[in-house]
């Protein structure tokens, strides 16, 4: 009885392990076959723009060079990604949601000069995008400014501060949405004359952005996250959005269900891109690395951005038709209003900044 | 005393009776309820996979799996499970046969520590590996100056897959071989058999059912997990998604039909190891009243 299965146990167990040495070296083997590979880490809402620039970028490198370049892409929350290259995920390139979390990346984990920022035309961002309200169709519950965000019974989807470069974008268009109102002029703010008018509106902004987190039913950890659960899940009776996410998600799912809607003042936001020098060098793709984000700036990037809703840097370049479809609206910078992404970071967003203490989660 | 003594026996023994024959409605609703339940919440939802998965016709439906990134995630799931299970097996099989033949000092903590990974939200068992492999991490820079890709590549995903299957093998076979004692061990000894013939030809033999079952069990898990592998696959789209990050990256690109179509793919798996658990306990238990 037990000899009739010796031979079958050990042999197959035998198999089994000879199945795997050979599955683990086949793999290695394939890892390494393949042409130049660059890794692109991303932030959420650039999945659709990157598919079709990697296309147009690697056959116009092709030409230039006669090598075949395929480049990989990862999506996420965009403090999250910055944590991962952090963490030893190793992009050739970050294209981000805000200079903040490359600047993360350059002081944490040394991957990058802290200079970065200057090596690439307009603040190295080669699009810019802004914060819409994305409401659902008819404008059932009327809303029209910020001002109307924080009124009882309305739901509103952002994604978390912490996690998400897009949510740290909403947060402070509405901050700087009350200094506006506030102080009528936000040249005041660097006018040491009205620096007590600007004390009052700092703490009617820190308020008013308390009263629209307790209005969040749901904080996701990325912008794609927060567009499922306001589209998909009809959770929520607005969304405050990347305006290209805003714009896809009217496109893919049906203008019938979705309308935009421009606040009075909306926040610059400049969506980074850089070349992670450490990692670049040690798999010997600087150079296609440098030129792809070159390319970003190139009239087939600048279209192509526009044509995925961002607004190009050099609108010159890209289809009428696609810039048409960008409203004009007041945009302020958050060099002007917070002192750069790294104050407003360190005020706003660290451990135990303004966020931590004005956001309860609801329970 | 006598009497109330009788009494009270009297009352009793129609009560047992009618607590194991409830009426029929009773049993109806109750049965009732159970089927209601398991449809709403099992039935439904594999119902909707299928349904949203073939929304646009079966040629769209196979569409989805012809896709570079879909073909190269079942290669990884298939590779990471491959990887995985028999080292859990061996693992499994080392450990219950340690714990459950022999006393020795420390033998509870190890009980314990196989048990850790259940007890551990799999995000953690993610981080943790993060933690010791990371560039920021103790071995990070070491690792990195060698040009070793631990995390955000395959052998992190297959080291996270391991640690949350660590203990499906092991949790079968320990209560089965203490049950089962040293005995007929200890009968092949006295034959004179070595040690490795006793495992080989009395020890292995007697627990194959369970070790077959905690294997189904294991690759289950190792094939659709989810959270502890999120966390070391860094999400490169066609390299480190296994089958239910694509899933959730397909759903999140708004690729509904595709993103079911897969999810269908990981259904049938866990179908096809229903079956396979429902055969293996049919024969487990027959070879047990042989």
């Amino acid at each position: 009885m037990t000899n009739r299965f010796l031979p079958t146990i050990h042999g197959r167990l035998r198999e089994l392990v000879r199945g795997t040495v050979l599955v683990i070296v086949a793999a290695t083997v394939f890892a390494y076959g393949a042409d130049i590979q660059l890794l692109n880490v991303s932030y959420d809402p650039t999945r659709e723009l990157y598919v079709d620039f990697n296309k147009a970028f690697a056959s116009y490198w092709k030409e230039k060079t006669g090598q075949n370049v395929t480049i990989e892409q990862s999506h996420g929350g965009a403090g999250k990604q910055a944590r991962a290259v952090i963490d030893g995920l190793e992009a050739d390139v970050v294209t981000l949601a805000l200079a903040y979390d490359i600047s993360a990346i350059a002081e944490k984990a040394k991957l990058l000069p802290e200079d970065w920022q200057s090596r690439l035309p307009h603040n190295s961002a080669p699009y810019t995008s802004t914060i819409v309200f994305l409401v659902r169709k008819g404008n059932p519950k009327g809303i029209r400014d910020w001002s109307d965000l924080v009124k009882p019974g309305i739901e509103v989807i952002t994604p978390n501060p912490k996690t998400s470069g897009g949510a740290r974008w909403n947060y402070l268009a509405a901050w700087a949405y009350v200094l506006e109102q506030e102080l009528g002029d936000l040249e005041k703010l660097h006018d040491p004359q009205f620096s007590e008018d600007v004390k009052k509106a700092e703490a009617k902004a820190r308020d008013f952005v308390a009263a629209l987190l307790k209005n969040v039913p749901v904080l996701d950890s990325g912008a794609r996250g927060s567009t499922t659960t306001f589209v998909q899940r009809g959770i929520g009776d607005v969304f405050l959005s990347w305006e290209n996410e805003a714009f896809l998600a009217v496109n893919e799912l049906g203008p019938d269900k979705f309308e935009i809607i421009l606040p009075s003042l909306s926040i610059l936001a400049e969506p980074p891109v850089t070349v992670v020098d450490r990692n670049a060098k040690k798999h010997g793709t600087l150079e296609v690395a440098q030129a792809y984000l070159e390319y970003l700036y190139s009239p087939e990037g600048q279209r192509l951005a526009a044509k995925h809703f961002y607004r190009p840097v050099n609108p010159e370049s890209a289809d009428p038709a696609d810039l048409a479809r960008f409203p004009e609206v007041e945009l302020v910078t958050i060099d002007n209003v917070f002192g750069g992404w790294k104050n407003a970071q360190e005020t706003h967003f660290n451990d135990g900044g303004v966020f931590d203490e004005i956001y309860a989660p609801a329970g | 005393m006598a009497g109330q003594i009788t009494s009270s026996m009297g009352v009793a023994a129609p009560r047992i009776k009618a607590a194991t024959s409830e009426p029929w409605w009773v049993r109806l609703a109750l049965t009732g309820l159970a089927i209601l339940f398991l449809a709403s919440f099992l039935m439904v939802p594999l119902l909707a996979v299928f349904t949203e998965a073939l929304r646009k016709g079966i040629q769209a439906y196979f569409e989805s799996f012809r896709e570079p990134a879909a073909f190269s995630a079942i290669k990884l799931t298939l590779l990471v499970a491959g990887i995985s299970v028999p080292l859990n097996l061996i693992f499994g099989l080392a450990a219950s046969w340690a714990l459950a033949k022999f006393q020795f000092r420390g033998r509870s903590v190890l009980i314990t520590l196989i048990d850790l990974p259940f007890a551990v939200s799999p995000v953690i068992s993610g981080l943790v590996y993060v933690l010791l492999f990371g560039l920021q991490g103790w071995l990070g820079p070491w690792l990195s100056d060698r040009d070793i890709q631990i995390i955000f590549a395959v052998p992190g995903i297959v080291l996270a897959t391991i640690f949350v299957t660590f203990p499906f093998v092991a949790r079968e076979l320990i209560p089965l071989m203490q049950e089962q004692g040293t005995e007929d061990e200890q009968a092949a000894l006295t034959l004179g058999a070595s040690g490795w013939q006793t495992f080989w030809r009395v020890t292995l033999p007697n627990v194959k059912w369970a070790l077959l079952y905690g294997v189904i069990l294991c690759n289950a898990r190792a094939m659709g997990e989810f959270g502890a592998v999120s966390v070391v696959s860094g999400h490169i789209r066609g390299k480190t998604n296994t089958l239910p990050l694509h899933v959730e990256i397909l759903y999140n690109e708004y690729n509904f039909v595709a993103a079911f179509a897969v999810a269908s793919l990981l259904t049938l798996l866990a179908l096809v190891t229903l079956v396979l658990k429902a055969i293996v306990e049919k024969r487990a238990h027959a070879a047990s009243a042989a």
